[in-house]
């Protein structure tokens, strides 16, 4: 884990990135503490690796995500996306490199994992709601159990949080008794409730019919525009295009180009990134 | 969710109708084969043992039923003993085969002497036969005769069910542990739950639900299996009496009564499961098309 940060800084992220950290100035000092006028980003990446045996998952990835800002990733499926997702919200171990929030190390061993994984929350492509537990138990879960909130409070918090994705009157069903948009709000609902600091969003809508993806990303727009922070895998290119700030484009486990969405999206540098924005147009999703 | 057609004003159509007078009749005609063979299988057993050799000697032996009527209230009175043995062990095996089965989903280094004690444990007591355990315990023990050790053949008799049932249940727990999907202890962790809080709100509640058919089966075979505490000779439950009663008279009935009132008890309990698993909406792909 002896990492330089100077040799991994070069050349991984364009330059036109405007968020993007170019200085080879150590991480470590400035991240924690910032130097006077800049705020450091919310969730910074350095050099991210993760490898599943022999296969190399990330490579050398390197992202800022500033505050209120929404970063969305984008990339053909097994590009690196969700495990980078899940890295961030420790459910993997990397292998190197490291990944600061809120000027925090969180790839330190010595950090307590719960008390990391409570600050972010993540929404999984699957909903992975607890099937055996109303749609109210399934967000008071948390804060009764980990932020030892009484039921009462637990409840009218979970109550308002759901009238906020429009779902009050669904709050003694059983998850599958709602539909696929239905579900996915709730689980959006039962992160918002621990009151992240960031929010990660794992292909949120590819589980959904088209019909219902109109209704997860409006809520994810509404966030956004809440000053929520968020990081967005998705292969919704039109939500990327209207929501995003930063777009980065992931291709086998490396960033081949980010930027902002007009630019990456319209006038992509990188050829890889130029292929994969063909193929998505042909395929009319563009 | 609702039922076809509900709330609007509909009349079926006549093909719907002609459907369903058809769907009526072939449910007639199963019912009629279905019964109408049951009859003639039923009636072939029946002529078969009966035209045995021996059967006026085995009915008088095994189907005594004046006999059986009369040594009725003695087996019952001891089968009052079984229920009462199986519902105290059942729960303490439920309680001691979770702690087994979770302590074997434990994780790292420091836990690695518990898991080897419960894989261990489970190892042992699946692989002996009960008997051998009744014995050990049910006389071995006592004769230790260590002052604060309890010398009732009722509580070692108790404790070798235990014993051998919750290395079956854990390992059924277990099963039922490493079904749920990895994605729902990602979910958990990830909301900031700890390992413990995990499993006791999240994995452990649908793993019992998945497992609640075999877990009744075991609960059934421990229903019967409390007859074999019988063996260590003073706890007077339905199988001890009516050995008695058999050793006096030379006449089986007794075994069969006793046989009789252990099917009786264990229907009403599947019975039972199916209806809890249907209630809790968690019937599974086997109850669908």
């Amino acid at each position: 884990m002896s990492h330089d940060p100077r040799s991994s800084n070069d050349s991984i992220i364009p330059a036109t990135v405007p968020t993007v950290a170019t200085t080879t100035e150590p991480l470590r000092g400035r991240a924690q503490t910032g130097p006077a006028g800049t705020e450091p980003p919310l969730l910074r990446i350095e050099s991210l690796r993760k490898a599943y045996g022999p296969a190399v998952v990330l490579r050398e990835v390197s992202l800022d995500v500033p505050a209120h800002q929404c970063v969305v990733l984008i990339g053909a499926s097994g590009s690196g996306k969700s495990t980078l997702l899940r890295c961030i919200n420790l459910l993997e171990v990397v292998d190197d490199g490291r990944i600061w929030l809120q000027g925090k190390d969180i790839t330190d061993p010595r950090v307590d994992d719960d008390a990391i994984r409570s600050q972010v929350g993540i929404v999984f492509q699957s909903f992975n709601l607890f099937p055996h537990m109303s749609v109210l138990d399934n967000i008071t879960l948390a804060p009764r159990r980990v932020h030892g909130i009484g039921r009462r409070a637990a409840e009218s918090d979970a109550l308002a949080m759901l009238d906020r994705v429009g779902l009050a009157h669904r709050a003694r069903a059983k998850p599958d008794e709602l539909s696929g948009g239905q579900q996915q709000r709730v689980a959006i609902a039962r992160a918002l409730v621990n009151k992240p600091v960031l929010m990660l969003f794992d292909e949120v809508t590819s589980a959904l019919d088209p019909e219902l993806v109109g209704e997860v990303l409006a809520l994810l727009t509404e966030l956004k525009d809440d000053g929520m922070t968020m990081l967005v895998a998705t292969h919704e290119m039109g939500f990327a295009r209207q929501v995003a700030d930063q777009v980065v484009f992931l291709e086998g486990g490396e960033i081949a180009e980010a930027g902002p969405p007009e630019q990456v999206l319209t006038q992509p540098t990188d050829p890889r990134t130029q292929r994969f924005l063909r193929r998505i147009i042909d395929a009319g999703r563009l | 969710m609702s039922a076809p057609g509900g709330g609007d004003e509909w009349t079926p159509s006549p093909i719907q109708l002609e459907r369903l007078a058809y769907r009526r009749s072939r449910t007639r005609r199963s019912v009629l084969v279905a019964t109408g063979s049951t009859v003639v299988l039923l009636g072939i057993a029946v002529l078969v043992v009966v035209n045995t050799p021996g059967w006026p000697q085995f009915r008088d032996s095994f189907f005594d039923i004046a006999y059986g009527w009369q040594v009725l209230p003695d087996i019952a009175a001891g089968l009052w003993l079984n229920v009462r043995l199986m519902v105290v062990c059942e729960v303490v095996i439920l309680c001691f085969s979770l702690l087994i089965a979770l302590a074997r989903t434990l994780r790292g280094p420091v836990f690695f002497p518990v898991r080897a004690a419960a894989i261990g444990f489970t190892d042992l007591f699946r692989g002996l036969p009960l008997i051998l355990v009744l014995y050990m315990l049910g006389f071995g023990m006592p004769s230790l005769r260590v002052a604060w050790l309890p010398s009732s053949a009722l509580f070692w008799g108790c404790a070798a069910l235990v014993l051998t049932y919750s290395a079956y249940v854990s390992e059924v727990l277990r099963a039922g542990i490493e079904s749920v999907h990895p994605s729902q202890r990602a979910a958990a962790r990830s909301l900031g739950l700890r390992h413990g809080q995990t499993m006791r709100f999240v994995v452990v509640p649908q793993a019992v639900r998945r497992v609640l058919p075999p877990l009744l089966n075991d609960l059934v075979s421990l229903q019967k299996d409390t007859g074999l505490v019988s063996v260590l000779g003073v706890i007077y439950d339905a199988v001890l009496n009516a050995k008695i009663q058999t050793s006096q008279t030379f006449n089986y009935t007794p075994y069969v009564v006793a046989g009789l009132l252990f099917v009786l008890l264990t229907i009403p309990m599947t019975r039972l499961t199916d209806w809890v698993s249907r209630r809790q909406g968690w019937t599974g792909a086997g109850s669908h098309v």
